[in-house]
C-alpha cells in the first residue's frame, strides 16, 4: 500500500494533478473492490435479512421477501418469548465473560509484559515465547485440550482432589456460581423483587447467577489464551519508555511501586485503552469456543449472542433474527466502547507530579503499540 | 519522498487491475457460486449429502449409490456432511443445494415451509409401503413430501454380566416403573451406575406415553406438555435421579448413554439401534440384551426417530433424484443396510424378513407399533433445545415448572404456525 499512499501524497502544483486524482483512485480500486464485496456488501445484506421476513431460500433480495420493520428486533427484545429468553440468557452469560475475562487478562497481560522486560530476568526470550505460545495456537485446539482437562475426572480435578477439594464436573455443570456462593451463605431463593421481575424475559435473580462452571472454564481458557497477545502490545509499549524517564524518576527518589504507577502506566494509556478495546470487542464476540466446546450447553449456560446469531439462522431457519442479534450485539460494542474511551479520556487537569504528562494526545486515535510523544521525549 | 519510478508504477498499476478483476471475477451473490457442498448440476450429475453416524453406514450409502450409478448411468457423488443442518441451510440460501440429502424429522417442517423441497414422496412406487407413523413424521399440510429412508426405536438396553453379578434372572425384566427403578437400584454399585440415558427429551419423552401424555393433540394444533400424564412422567424420572439409580451419561463422564453403557460405567440405558453399531466396533466385549421399554401407568410407550431422503426443488435432475431414492428405499436396499449399520427399515414389508433376521433386536422393532414421533412443527427445534437445557437441571427443578415453560413456548410456536 506504500505505493498508494506516496502516489497521493505527491508534493501539488506540478501540473499533472487531474491525472494524479485518476491514478490514486486506480490504486486505490483494488482495496475499494474488496471491502466492498467482502465487507460493505455482507453488512447491506445483513442489515436487510433483519428487517425481512427471508426464509433462508435463495436470494435475499428476491422479489418475493417481504419488508417486516422492526419485528424481528421486537421478537428478540421486547416480546419476552423464546426468543427473548435466549438473547437474554446469551447477554447475561456473554456479559459475566467479559466482566470478568477483561479486566483479568489486561492486569495479567501487563504483569507479564513488566516481568520479561526487565533486564536482570535470565532467559526473557523464552519466557516471551513460552507466554505467548498460547495466543498462537489454534483454539480449536485448546478447546478441545481444555474439555479433556475440566472434564468430570480430568487432570483439574484430580489435582483439586489433592487439595483436598471436590472439583465441580465443569462442563457439565449448569450453576452460576454466584449461585452458589450465594447459597453456601443460605441464600437459596431470590429476595422479593429480584425474582419477579426481570429485564430480557429473564430475571435480575437469574442475571446475578454468575458464569456458570462450564463459562468459568471458558473464562480461564480466554484468560489463558488472549494474555500473551496483548503482554506484546505492552511489551512494545514499554520498550519505547526511554531509559532515562526512568532514570530521572530514579534520581527523584521514587520506589519501584511509584515509578510504576506514577511513570509507567501513565504513558501506558494508549495502549491500555487499545488492549482494552480490542480485549471488549474479543470478548463480545466469542464463537469458536462456544461451537467447538459446549454449543451453549449446559442449560444454555454458555450461549453467546454471537452462537445464537449462528444457530437461530443456520439450525432453525430465523435468519432475520440472527441477522437482528448481530446488529444489536454491533450497537452493544460500540455503546461499550464509547463508554470505555470516556472513561479513559485524559484529564487536562493533570497534577503537577505528573511531570511528563504533554498536552493530551488524543486517547484511542493511537494505532496500536505505538509510541505516545511523550515516550520518545528526552 | 522519492518518485516512484515507472516500473513500479507499471507494475502497481497491472497487480491491481488483476486483482480487481478477480475480485469482479467472484461473482454477485445472485450468482450460482460453488459451495464446497453442492457441485456441478445440471449436467445430468447428483449431489448427493449424508451425515452419517458410522463409517459402516458411509460405506454401505456410497456402494449402493454407486451400484446405481453403473445400472442407470447416470453420475451420483456421495459427500458426507460436517454438519449437516448448516451444510443444507447454506445451500438452499446460495440457490445451489444438494439433490439428494438426509433431512431430520425435527428440521423437516422449516424446510417444507419455505419450499426447499419437493413433495416426491407420493409419485414413488413403494409410497403406500412405508410405515404409517412415519409417513406423519415426512407429511408437511397433508403432503407425504419425503420417504424415510429407515427409522429407529428406543429400548432398554441391559449389560447381561452386570445383570447376573446382581443376582439377577430373567424374570426380573423390568416390565413396570416400579421394577424398573428396583432392578436400577440393585444394579447401582459404587463404580457403577444402574440406568443412564441422555438428558433430553429424545430420551425421556418416551416416558409420557407411558404415563398417557403426549406433547401435543392429536392434530397437532394444541400444546398439551404440562398435562397431568406429563408431569406424573417427568416426576417419576426426577425420583429416578434423585434416588442415584439413574444419571446422566454427562454426569459420569460419558458423552452419550452408549459410551457410558460400553464402558461399563452404567449397567442399563435407553437407546436406539444405532448403539448396536457402537457395541460391535467399540465395545465387542460387552454382552448385552436388548428389551421393549417398561410398560408406566397408561401402558407400553416408546419414541421413533427417522430421516427422510429429502430431494431439492432447486434441484435440476428431479427425476433421477427420485429413481434414485425408490433404488435407496427398495425393500432389498433396506435389509442390506440393516445387515450394514444396523437400522430398522421403513417399509412394511421388510419388517418380518428383518425380525427373522434379528431375533435379539427385536424389541426395537415391536416398539414400532406405540411409538410416537418427535414434535416436527415448524420452530418447535428452538423449544427443543430449551426442554434439554431445562432436563439438564431436572434433579433439582420441580417437574411442573419445566413443562409449565415448554408448554407456553411450545404453543407460541404452534399458534404462529397456524
Amino acid at each position: 500500500m506504500s505505493t498508494t499512499t506516496t502516489a497521493r501524497r505527491r508534493p501539488r502544483g506540478s501540473g499533472l494533478r487531474g491525472r494524479e486524482a485518476a491514478a490514486g483512485w486506480l490504486f486505490i480500486t483494488p482495496v475499494l473492490v474488496i471491502l466492498g464485496l467482502f465487507l460493505v456488501l455482507p453488512v447491506i445484506m445483513a442489515a436487510w435479512v433483519s428487517v425481512s421476513d427471508w426464509t433462508g431460500r435463495g436470494s435475499p433480495f428476491s422479489g418475493d421477501v417481504g419488508f417486516v420493520g422492526a419485528r424481528n428486533y421486537r421478537t428478540l427484545v421486547a416480546e419476552g418469548g423464546l426468543a427473548t429468553q435466549d438473547f437474554g440468557t446469551s447477554i447475561r452469560n456473554n456479559a459475566w465473560y467479559v466482566v470478568l475475562v477483561v479486566p483479568i487478562q489486561t492486569a495479567i497481560s501487563l504483569f507479564l509484559a513488566v516481568m520479561v522486560n526487565r533486564k536482570v530476568l535470565r532467559g526473557r526470550g523464552f519466557f516471551r515465547t513460552a507466554f505467548y505460545f498460547p495466543s498462537v495456537t489454534s483454539s480449536v485446539a485448546i478447546t478441545v485440550l481444555w474439555l479433556f482437562l475440566f472434564s468430570a475426572s480430568g487432570a483439574v480435578n484430580k489435582i483439586l482432589s489433592y487439595l483436598g477439594a471436590e472439583g465441580p464436573n465443569w462442563f457439565n455443570d449448569p450453576r452460576g456460581v454466584l449461585h452458589v456462593t450465594l447459597s453456601a451463605i443460605g441464600i437459596d431463593q431470590p429476595a422479593g423483587a429480584l425474582g419477579a421481575h426481570g429485564f430480557l424475559g429473564i430475571t435480575w435473580w437469574e442475571w446475578l447467577a454468575g458464569p456458570s462452571f462450564a463459562m468459568s472454564a471458558l473464562i480461564l481458557m480466554a484468560i489463558f489464551t488472549t494474555s500473551g497477545t496483548f503482554m506484546l502490545l505492552f511489551i512494545a509499549a514499554l520498550q519505547n519508555i526511554s531509559g532515562e524517564v526512568e532514570e530521572a524518576a530514579l534520581m527523584d527518589g521514587t520506589t519501584g511501586w511509584q515509578r510504576f504507577r506514577y511513570v509507567t502506566l501513565p504513558m501506558l494509556r494508549p495502549t491500555l485503552f487499545t488492549v482494552l478495546t480490542l480485549g471488549l470487542i474479543g470478548t463480545w464476540q466469542v464463537f469458536d469456543q462456544i461451537y467447538t466446546g459446549t454449543q451453549g450447553g449446559p442449560s444454555k449456560t454458555t450461549l453467546t449472542p454471537a452462537y445464537l446469531s449462528y444457530s437461530a439462522s443456520f439450525n432453525n431457519g430465523h435468519w432475520g433474527q440472527g441477522a437482528a442479534i448481530a446488529f444489536v450485539l454491533f450497537a452493544l460494542i460500540v455503546a461499550l466502547t464509547i463508554l470505555q474511551r470516556f472513561a479513559l479520556r485524559e484529564r487536562n487537569t493533570v497534577p503537577r507530579r505528573k511531570r511528563f504528562n504533554q498536552p493530551p494526545p488524543a486517547a484511542g486515535d493511537t494505532p496500536p503499540a505505538l509510541p505516545t510523544s511523550t515516550g520518545s521525549q528526552p | 519522498m522519492h518518485r516512484p519510478s515507472r516500473t513500479t508504477a507499471l507494475t502497481a498499476l497491472i497487480a491491481s487491475g488483476t486483482l480487481a478483476l478477480t475480485a469482479c471475477g467472484g461473482g454477485s451473490f445472485n450468482e450460482k457460486s460453488d459451495p464446497a457442498e453442492s457441485g456441478a448440476t445440471g449436467s445430468g450429475e447428483l449431489n448427493i449429502l449424508v451425515w452419517t453416524s458410522s463409517d459402516a453406514e458411509n460405506d454401505a450409502v456410497k456402494s449402493a449409490v454407486d451400484a446405481w450409478s453403473k445400472d442407470t448411468g447416470t453420475k451420483a457423488t456421495v459427500n458426507v456432511a460436517s454438519d449437516l443442518v448448516q451444510q443444507l441451510s447454506q445451500g438452499f440460501a446460495a440457490g445451489n443445494p444438494a439433490d439428494v440429502f438426509y433431512l431430520g424429522a425435527e428440521v423437516f417442517a422449516g424446510y417444507a415451509a419455505n419450499g426447499s423441497l419437493l413433495a416426491y414422496a407420493d409419485e414413488l412406487s413403494n409410497a403406500d409401503d412405508f410405515f404409517p407413523t412415519l409417513r406423519d413424521s415426512f407429511t408437511y399440510d397433508g403432503t407425504f413430501t419425503c420417504v424415510p429412508k429407515d427409522f429407529s426405536t428406543l429400548a432398554l438396553i441391559i449389560n447381561t454380566d452386570a445383570w447376573a453379578a446382581a443376582g439377577l434372572t430373567d424374570a426380573d425384566i423390568p416390565t413396570t416403573w416400579d421394577q424398573l427403578k428396583e432392578v436400577s437400584a440393585k444394579l447401582t454399585t459404587a463404580d457403577q451406575v444402574g440406568l443412564t440415558f441422555g438428558a433430553e427429551y429424545q430420551r425421556i419423552g418416551a416416558f409420557f406415553p407411558q404415563a398417557g401424555g403426549a406433547m401435543t393433540n392429536d392434530d397437532g394444533t394444541t400444546a398439551t406438555v404440562n398435562s397431568a400424564e406429563n408431569v406424573e412422567a417427568l416426576t417419576y424420572v426426577k425420583g429416578l435421579l434423585t434416588d442415584g439409580v439413574l444419571k446422566y451419561p454427562a454426569d459420569i463422564g460419558a458423552g452419550w448413554g452408549g459410551e457410558a453403557f460400553g464402558t461399563g460405567k452404567a449397567a442399563m440405558t435407553i437407546e436406539g439401534n444405532w448403539i448396536t453399531g457402537a457395541m460391535k466396533t467399540d465395545y465387542p466385549d460387552v454382552k448385552y440384551r436388548v428389551v421393549e421399554l417398561p410398560a408406566g401407568p397408561a401402558g407400553k410407550g416408546t419414541m421413533q426417530f427417522t430421516v427422510c431422503w429429502g430431494i431439492a426443488a432447486d434441484s435440476a435432475n428431479q427425476d433421477a433424484a427420485k429413481k434414485l431414492v425408490e433404488a435407496l428405499t427398495s425393500t432389498e436396499q433396506q435389509l442390506a443396510n440393516a445387515e450394514a449399520f444396523g437400522v430398522m427399515p421403513s417399509v412394511q414389508s421388510a419388517a418380518a424378513d428383518w425380525k427373522a433376521r434379528y431375533p435379539d433386536q427385536a424389541a426395537f422393532l415391536d416398539g414400532a407399533d406405540y411409538a410416537v414421533g418427535v414434535v416436527n412443527a415448524q420452530g418447535s427445534a428452538d423449544v427443543i433445545s430449551d426442554f434439554n437445557a431445562k432436563l439438564e437441571a431436572l434433579a433439582s427443578t420441580d417437574p411442573k415448572a419445566i413443562l409449565d415453560s415448554v408448554q407456553t413456548n411450545l404453543q407460541a410456536v404452534l399458534d404462529a404456525n397456524s
